[in-house]
């Protein structure tokens, strides 16, 4: 009698476990289906029809040819331009991601040492990265303009030498970095919570110790915010693979020739190729000249690279894709 | 006598020699708040400095604007109001508002519930499927931008502002993973109480979830409105051709050489661009500091 009882309830027990566990699953569904979908469309789709079409020749009215490795070889071996763009975006990844991050903390930590008006400051040095990339570009081209510009006066005024700024091939991009490191404030955000996470008793154990600043930035903070350096570091090197709008806009009001109209080729990059990128060279070709087929080699040899810095985050995430411990 | 003030001014001497030493700390002190405050201002004025600069110029007439003056001779607040005629400012400022704001409305309908199942409930399949977000949120546009244009361009709608905001209603990468974080931090147990009362998963998030989550919810928001607000590759891929449709950005970025070559009007416009970010910046800065603190999680 118990014993046919006791089957009885655990048969039940048992399916409406199963029930719950299916509606349970069926939630999760429901909940997931329009990303589902938008994974499906806009990422995987894509990723294949891009490895696709990079070994075609396509221009959007008839339908793609396959060519091989022609793409590729042409890339390799005859586009000039090409090499220019990965130069230029090259440089970006090596000198404007480590200069916003140097400068980053620098203004975190300064930020930590002041002791009185601290939300004040926080709120300025934040402010200049909320500006619209495009508003910020045009408020620098005018700023360092060799004519008349604010900087050049105050230079001037130095008895300073007066560069030619966004109108010097090789001055164009460092003053890319003079805007990146005004817009820093997004970064110094980032630096500072993470700085006033440290523990304080470490510094404590180490004042006792009479370590010196150096010693105890060096072997104390850099280690406890490591991670989220790590994280900055990252975004960072993506971002500037696809630096895409500040390049255009500041050739095009230093060469005081339209953005948007007609595309004229000969001023890509002004001056002289050194703010074309290979975002900006890959929309150039794709969506200007529609040279589709080539624009996808380009975006396939884009994507090895992002991939590549993508994993090493992502081998660094295990606290962030596992559990609540790693989140902050 | 000797034998008795000698302690005494041993003691004394004890004293002043700590009191001199605290004297000197003090001094240090104080030097250290003076240096690391000088240093605060002077940066501070460097970030400042190009608000005034370019706020200085738009109030120039048009003559002054071609000399190298830094201050106006006379105050020309018309400018701003000139900005509007030369350029269509109303209709990109139209343009740009139904594009952010569909954006973050379809934005928000989409990728909560989809945060929401990556943080709050149990299946198999949950880290692999982060690993996804991930990995779309580092993915350049550019990489899968031929095939994405190309099947806009099927459905006719290059030249529109729709191939920029029907995809927030499949989701955003960046979006579903800042809400993440926020979830993560609610506590399991109010859910897990509503979960026992019989409520269903769709009511409990509805109910008790989002209502707690509101910060990190406006946060995401803000956040998608101004990266619409600001962008400027989108725009500039799908609407180039067709000015009807053009953004702020796409407008600025043109305003110089299609509408005006002086700088007064230009900056004019630039500050009328910067303007309605900061103000809002300035209402819901607590909101802003917070979001930002949860993208850079520790890795």
């Amino acid at each position: 009698m118990t014993l046919v009882v006791e089957t009885r309830s655990a048969g039940v027990v048992h399916s409406a476990a199963r029930g719950r566990r299916r509606r349970q699953r069926l939630t999760v569904l429901a909940f997931l289906t329009p990303w589902l979908l938008g994974v499906t469309i806009f990422f995987v789709y894509p990723l294949i029809d891009t490895l696709y079409l990079s070994f075609t020749r396509f221009d959007l009215l008839s339908p793609p040819k396959w060519v091989g490795f022609s793409n590729y070889v042409f890339m390799a071996t005859k586009d000039p331009q090409v090499r220019t763009a990965a130069y230029n975006t090259f440089w970006l990844v090596i000198v404007l991601v480590p200069a916003r991050m140097v400068f980053g903390l620098a203004v975190a930590t300064l930020v930590t040492r002041l002791k009185s008006g601290l939300g004040l400051f926080r709120t300025v040095f934040y402010l200049p990265s909320l500006v619209p990339p495009v508003a910020g570009v045009l408020a620098f081209v005018f700023l360092f303009n060799p004519a008349t510009g604010p900087v050049n006066q105050v230079l001037a005024a130095l008895g300073l030498p007066e560069p030619l700024w966004f109108n010097d091939p090789s001055l164009a991009k460092p003053s890319l970095v003079l805007l990146g490191l005004w817009g820093v404030g997004d970064l110094m955000i980032i630096f500072l919570a993470s700085l006033l996470d440290v523990p304080r008793e470490q510094y404590e154990a180490a004042s006792l110790d009479g370590v010196n600043p150096w010693q105890r930035f060096r072997f104390i903070t850099i280690p406890n915010i490591s991670p989220v350096l790590m994280f900055a570091a990252i975004t960072g090197v993506i971002a500037a693979l696809q630096y895409f709008t500040e390049a255009v806009v500041a050739a095009s009001v230093a060469s005081g020739q339209a953005t948007t109209g007609g595309g004229n080729s000969s001023l890509l990059g002004y001056p002289e190729g050194s703010t074309l990128t290979y975002a900006q060279w890959l929309y150039n070709m794709g969506f200007k000249n529609y040279y589709l087929g080539y624009a996808s080699a380009l975006a396939v040899v884009m994507f090895v690279i992002s991939l590549a810095v993508t994993l090493v985050l992502l081998r660094r995430a295990r606290s962030l894709v596992y559990g609540v411990e790693g989140t902050r | 006598m000797t034998t008795v003030t000698a302690p005494a001014t041993d003691a004394l001497v004890e004293r002043t020699v700590d009191r001199r030493g605290e004297s000197r700390m003090r001094r240090r002190r104080r030097l250290v708040f003076v240096a690391d405050h000088s240093v605060g201002i002077a940066v501070a004025v460097a970030f400042l400095a190009p608000f005034v600069f370019i706020t200085l110029q738009a109030f120039m007439t048009s003559q002054q604007a071609l000399t190298s003056d830094l201050w106006p001779q006379s105050w020309h607040p018309e400018n701003f109001v000139e900005v509007f005629s030369k350029a269509p400012m109303w209709l990109y400022l139209r343009n740009t508002l139904v594009y952010a704001g569909l954006a973050t409305v379809f934005m928000l309908l989409s990728s909560i519930p989809a945060a929401y199942a990556l943080s709050r409930l149990q299946w198999r399949w949950r880290n692999v499927a982060f690993v996804v977000v991930l990995m779309m949120m580092m993915l350049p546009p550019q990489v899968t931008q031929v095939p994405i244009y190309v099947m806009w361009t099927k459905l006719h709608l290059t030249g529109t502002l729709w191939p920029m905001i029907l995809p927030n209603l499949l989701g955003d990468a960046f979006s579903i993973f800042l809400l993440r974080q926020f979830f993560l931090t609610i506590p399991q147990e109010y859910a897990d109480a509503a979960r026992v009362d019989g409520c269903s998963e769709w009511r409990v998030m509805t109910k008790v979830i989002l209502p707690m989550a509101k910060p990190g919810i406006a946060a995401t928001a803000m956040f998608m409105f101004f990266f619409c607000w600001n962008d400027f590759y989108g725009p500039i891929l799908y609407t180039s051709e067709n000015p009807d449709n053009w953004t702020i950005s796409l407008g600025l970025a043109s305003f110089r050489n299609l509408y005006q070559v002086q700088w007064n009007l230009t900056m004019a416009a630039t500050l009328l661009a910067m303007l309605p970010v900061l103000i809002v910046f300035f209402f819901a800065q607590k909101i802003f500091v917070e979001g930002i603190t949860l993208t850079g999680v520790k890795g």
